[in-house]
């Protein structure tokens, strides 16, 4: 048996122990499924009430989607803008620290004033979670690009631009996609954090009303859902990353296969 | 293909770098290391220039100043006919470390000059499958590395690493070559092998040469030139001109006259040092 193979037998095997001890523990505490609903029951409520969660799973998922792709917009150009300068970098850093650091349940409020309650709100929570991970891994990433590199290309007389596209951004691949994971799931939990504030639509407005019609279950199946949704995302990055920063994973062992 | 005597020795010699009073000081008011002192040297076009001195003596300094990565502080530095700004060169430069970028096959490193630097650059998309790639695979095969073009920097040893530096240095045909200690961190075998390429690259392509080297046999080896350089801040304290004749070879190196211009060099180097300590 190969490695790789064994590790994700592993994997589904600590999954599956998981929630096997939940459902055991549930059964042998009796505990009331309007505390804390037993996984077979909550699978049970995605099957049954899965016609109606699809419409709210796919606004959930393209609210995320437009804020993340918008997140990682705003982050490669802010992270490669203070990555390159020195001064832009000392300037804009602790703004920026200022601004991830506000709760972003407190800043739903004021996109929902602005723009109502709907989708856009969403979009906006989302971006704002995730892009400051990928703004801190580009700037760390161009900041510690080694000088030699450059100079070989400076020598050559290569504008700002070349140095960029040609070494920076490259060498900054592995460190984009580690914040990518980051982001992608923060993004979920901005769009639902919206979604449960302001919002008639989608996961978080769907586990808002179970939770006030006392429908435990459904409150975990959305919880299952997003939970489902992240680590889909995860892997598609992860197998894009594979792809393109193959050469900075050469441990065989550790590389994702 | 065997060198044209006359291109070896033309009969008047143009100069291809010249610093006039050219110093470097770093640092702020208060704190400031000189680098280089005010240094005259002028570098005849086809010329190869060892510059040999202790370490931290401002060698490799020079060799930054002639590349534009450096701006002299005084005095003034005239390449190619030219007041340096790097934009305007066609330079060749390689490092002690290799410095191949980690991402690309080793064709792509070599091929990277060609997309940075004018003219080829504007021909690059059209041409880099066709001339550019050939062009790069007659290098790799110039210096033995034919059949290593889609490896990449970490599949190849110190020594073709550092074989893939000098095509990548010379593959735009820079007409100035800087070279800084090149050989330093390979071992001796691999070193005097990649001589013996160095000395077939510059007889076949005939660039001007500064070599920064703290290898008096290599120098001795290489060059056409040998200056001394003191310790910091450094300055330029013996120049003798090298005439063995070419190909040389590594048994050359064991011969008395060669055996006495090291041994001279040496004790140059030695008495700067302690000028220093003293």
């Amino acid at each position: 048996m190969t490695y790789a193979l064994r590790r994700r037998l592993w994997a589904a095997a600590l999954i599956l122990a998981f929630f096997v001890t939940w459902e055991v523990l549930c059964l042998a505490l009796n505990v009331s499924d309007l505390i804390v609903p037993r996984p077979s029951q909550v699978i049970a409520t995605l099957w049954v009430r899965m016609p109606v969660l699809w419409p709210h799973i796919l606004q959930t998922l393209w609210t995320t989607m437009i804020g993340f792709a918008l997140g990682v917009i705003v982050g490669v150009v802010i992270g490669a803008l203070i990555g390159t300068s020195r001064v832009a970098y000392d300037t804009a850093y602790p703004l920026l620290i200022g601004f991830s650091s506000i709760p972003k349940v407190a800043v739903v409020p004021i996109f929902v004033l602005w723009f109502g309650a709907g989708p856009v709100p969403a979009v906006l929570t989302a971006l704002a979670m995730c892009f400051f991970p990928i703004v801190v891994n580009i700037a760390t990433g161009l900041a510690t690009t080694e000088p030699e590199m450059e100079d070989v290309l400076k020598s050559l007389g290569a504008s700002k631009m070349d140095l960029l596209l040609n070494v920076g951004l490259p060498r900054t691949m592995p460190f984009f996609f580690a914040s990518l994971k980051i982001a992608a799931t923060f993004a979920f939990v901005g769009t639902v954090l919206a979604e449960t504030v302001a919002s008639n639509k989608g996961i978080g407005n769907v586990m808002m009303s179970a939770s006030s019609n006392f429908d435990v279950p459904l409150v975990f199946a959305g919880l299952f859902i997003l939970a489902f949704l992240g680590v889909a995302l995860y892997v598609v990055f992860s197998v894009i990353e594979g792809r393109v920063v193959g050469w900075a994973n050469r441990r065989t062992d550790l590389s994702p296969s | 293909m065997t060198p044209d005597l006359a291109q070896i020795q033309p009969e008047r010699k143009r100069a291809a770098v010249e610093l006039s009073r050219a110093g470097v000081t770093f640092g702020q008011a208060g704190a400031r290391v000189q680098a280089l002192q005010p240094t005259d040297l002028r570098i005849d076009e086809g010329e190869f220039l060892a510059l040999v001195g202790p370490s931290g003596c401002g060698k490799s300094t020079i060799l930054k100043l002639v590349s534009g990565l450096t701006r002299p502080s005084e005095g003034a530095v005239i390449v190619g006919g030219r007041e340096v700004a790097a934009k305007a060169l066609r330079i060749g430069m390689a490092f002690q470390n290799p410095t191949l970028l980690p991402w690309l096959t080793i064709e792509k490193n070599v091929m990277l000059p060609l997309k940075i630097v004018r003219p080829f650059r504007h021909d690059f998309a059209r041409k880099k499958r066709g001339e550019y790639r050939d062009r790069v695979h007659a290098a790799l095969a110039d210096v033995g590395l034919q059949g290593f073009a889609n490896h990449y920097p970490w599949q190849l040893s110190g020594g073709m690493l550092q074989r893939a530096n000098l095509c990548r240095a010379l593959i735009h045909d820079p007409s100035l070559l800087l070279l800084d200690e090149p050989f330093g961190a390979l071992d001796q075998f691999t070193r005097e092998e990649l001589w013996g390429t160095m000395q077939d690259l510059w007889i076949k392509r005939r660039p001007t040469v500064i070599l920064v080297t703290h290898d008096l046999k290599e120098a001795g080896f290489l060059g056409t030139r040998i200056c001394v350089m003191s310790a910091r801040p450094g300055r330029i304290i013996d120049d003798s001109p090298v005439t063995f004749p070419r190909p040389r070879s590594i048994e050359m190196t064991f011969q008395p006259e060669f055996t006495a211009l090291n041994q001279r060099l040496r004790e140059r180097i030695i008495s700067a040092r302690q000028e220093v300590t003293a």
